[in-house]
């Protein structure tokens, strides 16, 4: 169009053009590939041969993301709370009441680095908190691994460590039956497409709706490769208390159990061909240790004494039990790939209070039929595509500028690519490391209203199987309490645990300084004494690949049909005083003292250049060509297309996949898993030394067994709070990304419905639970237990069974109707409902998937608790 | 006649994504492509409106998602009344000044495609970004076809004769045909909104399992149909009209149903 430019940049709903015109974004398109672009890969099977569409595709939030650059809640200027004075009174009773007022960079600069410095003098920098959000805005260089990590761990801080929020069953519980610790318990992947295409028959999806969660970051690339399987005649089963998209599309199938009740079936399954001889017995043999002792046990010849029969299965989980034994029969018969998760690995019921034992009853149906051995295997369809892995680009997770080999995954390979250790450094790490100073931000309220704090496991624990197993403390023994919180972003109260603890935790007296550095107001930024305000990623240079995040997800480029490097261009200027997060580092670096060690003299685009220089981009197109097109297609190599995934461990050779583990030392001779015995472990060899040590814990047992769920129908807690509330991944926003801030998807219908004037978020349940509760379609609803109230509409219908109720996580709206953090909430932060328990006494991840809730029409209260 | 515009929306492969909607909204809130179309509002239009609805009930179900735009249809009646222009190409567009102040055009569209933006008083609809189209350059295509994922979503330029052997040869229909417009909007699959089913499944009484290869008929309401049930003993009869209709199976009675909507009749146990 007449006066537009096209620029690239790229988002984590994939990449894209930018058309400009007059410093104004006009609007964004998924990328097209052009005829000079390299062609794709193919594959052959079944007398076809497949190739991927010449194109890019994007994700909803992505496509409307326009509207969250202009949006009526961007930041545009530093802000102070009305009432706060760092010099007189603070009035930190009214955090999040009493408003703000506009204040210079300079005066907010100022106030920011007297504090940090007079805390730092007090008692150290452990007197710091600080913490992002789990998704920074795409790009590299710019990325919370890069330059935040960079910045903090040179201005020192206490760090609140990230729990593997979308692992936790497979990271708890999955690494100790077959390790992994380096992808937190998830499966590899390597050129699973193949297999599935030439010898699959047969797709188990659990947990699993890789239509809407593809993998991760991965827009929508995976689709067409269900669209040959099914094709090619391939089936497909789900199964997921909510009926998810994927079923829609492909399911001949849909099994749901209640909430919290899978492994019910996954044991009943095991039950069906331990009784009828249809596992692979030779395998197991061979790759299985505790085996024989745990299938006693499934037979009801254990401690319970209860076989697990698709009858009782059907007790527990609600579905029928011919339906459970034609399935495991099916399966049985059929080469099947097992579908656990989103990612090949991951799913919703991971995150919830049966997460560890859902975990190891999906390696342990894989083990009984041949993991490995072709068309048998587990694989989600999202990943494993035959694209060039030896070509090296990292992802954000590879650290970028930080070098930071603690808090990111800097030290595999890109650490050392980058700097030069001669005119160009890493940032070290001195404090947020194994021996330092950090706390858990699951615990971040009960460190700051109660003072100390004792759990397990250092964030995601990804060195060593018993990584997780090691005791830490809040204060860390010698350093100070924390008095200051630098928070990036706002989603806590949307994204955590019984989340009115993050808003009553801002009125605890000992947090002194509150600091916020967001992109919008949004969430828990309203409990701010200062305000900074950051840019989105269309307002300032960065690098990055489609799909790449790599750290514990390795090669994760393999979800995207085409390995697509973006030139991320500045296509506007930062919105009024906003600033990219480095040049905000670097205005405040100079007030600390730290600029050139911060900078050493470079901008965002010199770090660009030697970040790009550090790759094995110069080999196809010099830095000033790649800036030029915005974009490098990796072209097909086919001696970069990695073996199959768990094949040299079905064949008992040494590994051949590019898989970053396990490591020579985890390992005899370089054969084997990384667990003890090198085995599939039903008896885990890890945990059975802890108990002996005296960890002894009943919620995660040594040997693989059925666990109730601690709260679902099960729990004393469901004669009071009758309805289970599954809680996923949202559909349409990513996490609270394009959620609320006046952006276009508040007119996705799914998404929020408008009342009265107001979004709301939507909870959806049957029509026999709407109907015995007075509820309609679209009324609005107050969904409450003992952990607080949400205001919700009403979505009635069929899509989950009666005793079901579905209401996704990630709300970016915390709007309290009285007193923050004890009344009821209309912004839709369902997970202020969820437990906070920890998953179990040593596993200290969350558990938010498996609430326990009451639903009644709102009568308009605003229900303050106290 | 010259090439004409088309949009074919393929229910199967519509999952709800929202990225056409999105990308509408992208394209014209905020932007001003006058003459074609003023800016969209910010909220509240739906010129790519997202139907939807679920069929049968749980655990056997299915739902069913309908894009509905201006059909962009031969006989429109903000042509005949001279609120719009109906191009050479087919893209019917809003003469902004002709219908400014007039409300009762929101009425002329049975398939409710018209939105009122009140900051300009007139109506507004999806033009199939005939301005990206008029102007050769990217996308070259409607910006919610270029958005699809999944290609549910077609756009086609071709010629009448061409666009007929499309519809005969994939099945295409058009939304509500009972109004007689000539849409230049088709649908396959429509049956995924339009239609119903009946469902259930044979279980064997004695071993209480799924009762795979089951011969089940259907008939009532001129329909005669014959399934064979897979491993979990299921049968969908589907397309079918309101209506009363006996299903039959070797070794149970028959069971008659009067549907309205779509409906899971359950299990069916036979000796």
């Amino acid at each position: 169009m007449k006066g537009e430019i096209r620029l690239t940049n790229s988002s984590t709903g994939g990449p894209v053009f930018v058309y400009v015109k007059d410093g104004k974004i006009v609007r964004l398109t998924p990328m097209d590939l052009d005829e000079t672009d390299p062609e794709g890969w193919t594959i052959e099977a079944h007398g076809r041969t497949f190739t991927p569409p010449r194109k890019t595709t994007i994700q909803m939030y992505t496509a409307g993301q326009k509207s969250m650059v202009y949006s009526d809640r961007r930041l545009l200027y530093p802000m102070k709370r009305v009432d706060f004075d760092p010099n007189g009174e603070r009035n930190i009773q009214n955090r999040g009441i009493s408003g703000y007022e506009r204040i210079s960079w300079e005066e907010a600069a100022d106030i920011i680095v007297s504090e940090v410095n007079r805390i730092k003098r007090e008692v150290g920098p452990g007197g710091i908190l600080s913490t992002p959000s789990s998704h920074h805005l795409w790009g590299n260089v710019g990325y919370r691994h890069s330059t935040y990590f960079r910045f903090m761990n040179l201005m020192g801080f206490t760090y609140a460590d990230h729990n593997p929020d979308s692992w936790e069953g497979w990271h708890w519980g999955a690494m100790h039956m077959w390790g992994f610790s380096w992808r937190l318990g998830n499966p590899e992947q390597y050129n699973l497409l193949e297999d599935c295409l030439q010898n699959s028959e047969l797709i188990v999806f659990w947990s699993s709706d890789p239509e809407v969660n593809n993998g991760i970051y991965g827009g929508f690339e995976s689709h067409i490769r269900r669209r040959w399987m099914d094709e090619l005649g391939i089936k497909m089963v789900f199964i997921d208390p909510f009926y998810n998209h994927s079923a829609n599309m492909w399911g001949m199938k849909w099994l749901s159990p209640k909430v919290g009740t899978d492994h019910a079936i996954s044991f009943a399954i095991a039950y069906t061909w331990l009784t009828e001889g249809t596992y692979d017995k030779e395998y197991v043999a061979d790759h299985a240790y505790g085996f024989e002792e745990w299938a006693e046990y499934v037979l009801g010849n254990g401690e319970d004494g209860i076989p697990k029969t698709c009858e009782w299965a059907e007790a527990e989980s609600g579905v029928p039990a011919c339906e459970i034994r034609a399935l495991a029969r099916e399966w049985a018969k059929r080469k099947t790939q097992l579908a656990a998760g989103g990612l090949g690995g991951w799913g919703g019921a991971c995150r919830a209070t049966h997460g560890i034992e859902w975990t190891r009853g999906m390696i342990a149906l894989a083990t009984m039929q041949g993991l490995g051995k072709p068309g048998s295997n587990m694989y989600s369809t999202t990943q494993g595509v035959p694209t060039d892995h030896n070509f090296f680009f990292p992802g954000y997770a590879d650290g970028g500028i930080s070098g930071d080999c603690s808090n990111s995954a800097a030290g595999f390979k890109f650490a050392w690519r980058m700097f030069d250790g001669k005119t160009t450094f890493p940032a070290p790490v001195k404090m947020n490391w194994e021996a330092g100073q950090h706390i858990p931000r699951l615990k971040i309220p009960e460190c700051l209203m109660n003072g100390k704090f004792e759990w397990y496991g250092k964030g995601f624990c990804g060195a060593t199987i018993e990584a997780q197993m090691h005791p830490y403390q809040y204060p860390a023994p010698g350093y100070g309490s924390i008095k200051m919180y630098w928070k990036y972003g706002g989603p806590h109260i949307g994204t955590m645990t019984a989340t009115n603890r993050y808003a009553k935790m801002y009125h605890s007296e000992t947090l002194e300084f509150v600091l916020s550095q967001s992109i919008w107001n949004e969430g828990e930024v309203m409990f701010a004494d200062v305000i900074i305000p950051a840019c989105t990623n269309y307002e300032r240079w960065d690098i990055s690949e489609f799909g790449n995040c790599s750290g514990y997800i390795p090669d994760n480029f393999a979800q995207t049909n085409f390995r697509v490097i973006s030139f991320q261009q500045k296509c506007i200027e930062p919105l009024g005083e906003s600033k990219s997060d480095y040049d905000i580092y670097a205005y405040l670096s100079k007030k600390f003292g730290i600029y050139d060690i911060f900078t050493e003299g470079k901008d965002e685009m010199a770090w660009i250049e030697q970040y790009y220089n550090a790759t094995d981009c110069p080999t196809l197109m010099s830095f000033e060509d790649f800036c030029k097109k915005g974009y490098l297609v990796v072209p097909y190599n086919p001696e970069g297309v990695p073996k199959t995934a768990f094949r040299w461990f079905a064949e008992n050779r040494v590994r051949d996949t590019p898989d970053w583990g396990p490591a020579p030392n985890q390992t005899v001779g370089l054969k084997g898993l990384q667990t003890t015995t090198g085995k599939i472990e039903f008896i885990s060899t890890s945990l059975s030394r802890f108990e002996a040590q005296g960890f002894v814990d009943e919620y995660r047992p040594a040997m693989h067994k059925y666990v109730p769920a601690w709260e679902s129908w099960h729990a004393e807690v469901a004669k009071k709070y009758p309805l289970g509330m599954l809680s996923p991944h949202p559909r349409f926003s990513f996490h609270t990304m394009g959620d609320a801030k006046d952006s276009f998807m508040l007119d996705i219908k799914d998404h929020r419905v408008l009342v009265d004037g107001w979004y709301y978020w939507i909870i959806r349940m049957n029509t026999v639970d709407a109907e015995a509760r007075g509820i309609k379609d679209g009324d609005l609803v107050r969904a409450y237990n003992d952990r607080g109230s949400v205001i919700l509409c009403a979505q009635v219908g069929e899509r989950v069974q009666p005793g079901t109720v579905h209401s996704y996580e990630s709300c970016a709206e915390y709007a309290p109707l009285g007193k923050p953090g004890h009344s009821a909430d209309r912004g839709g932060c369902v997970n202020i409902l969820t437990p906070d328990r920890y998953m179990s006494k040593y596993a200290c991840g969350m558990a938010p998937n498996s609430a326990q809730i009451e639903v009644e029409k709102w009568d308009g209260g605003i229900y303050e608790i106290y | 006649m010259s090439k004409q515009k088309y949009l074919v929306h393929d229910l199967a492969f519509c999952f709800d994504c929202n990225n056409c909607f999105m990308a509408c909204k992208d394209e014209h809130v905020g932007n001003d492509w006058q003459p074609y179309t003023a800016p969209q509002p910010r909220h509240g239009h739906r010129w790519v409106r997202l139907l939807r609805t679920v069929r049968g009930q749980a655990p056997r179900i299915d739902v069913g998602y309908l894009a509905l735009m201006c059909q962009h249809c031969e006989k429109c009646a903000m042509v005949d009344a001279g609120f719009a222009t109906r191009r050479e190409d087919g893209i019917v567009l809003i003469d902004q000044a002709k219908a400014k102040g007039h409300r009762e055009i929101l009425d002329m569209c049975p398939y409710g495609g018209i939105y009122w933006n009140d900051e300009i008083d007139a109506p507004q609809k999806c033009t199939m970004c005939a301005h990206i189209i008029d102007s050769g350059v990217e996308p070259y295509i409607p910006r919610c076809a270029h958005s699809c994922p999944t290609e549910a979503l077609k756009f086609y330029d071709i010629e009448p004769e061409e666009m007929a052997k499309i519809v005969e040869e994939e099945g295409l229909e058009v939304f509500h045909p009972e109004y007689n417009t000539n849409p230049h909007v088709f649908y396959k699959n429509l049956y995924r909104y339009t239609k119903n089913f009946i469902t259930g499944a044979i279980v064997d009484k004695a071993s209480d399992d799924c009762k795979e290869g089951a011969q089940v008929t259907l008939t009532g309401e001129g329909v005669n149909e014959t399934q064979t049930t897979d491993y979990f003993g299921e049968f969908k009869f589907d397309k079918l009209d309101p209506g009363t209709y006996t299903i039959s199976v070797a070794g149970a009675d028959d069971v008659t149903v009067t549907i309205k909507e779509s409906q899971n009749i359950g299990e069916i146990f036979v000796d």
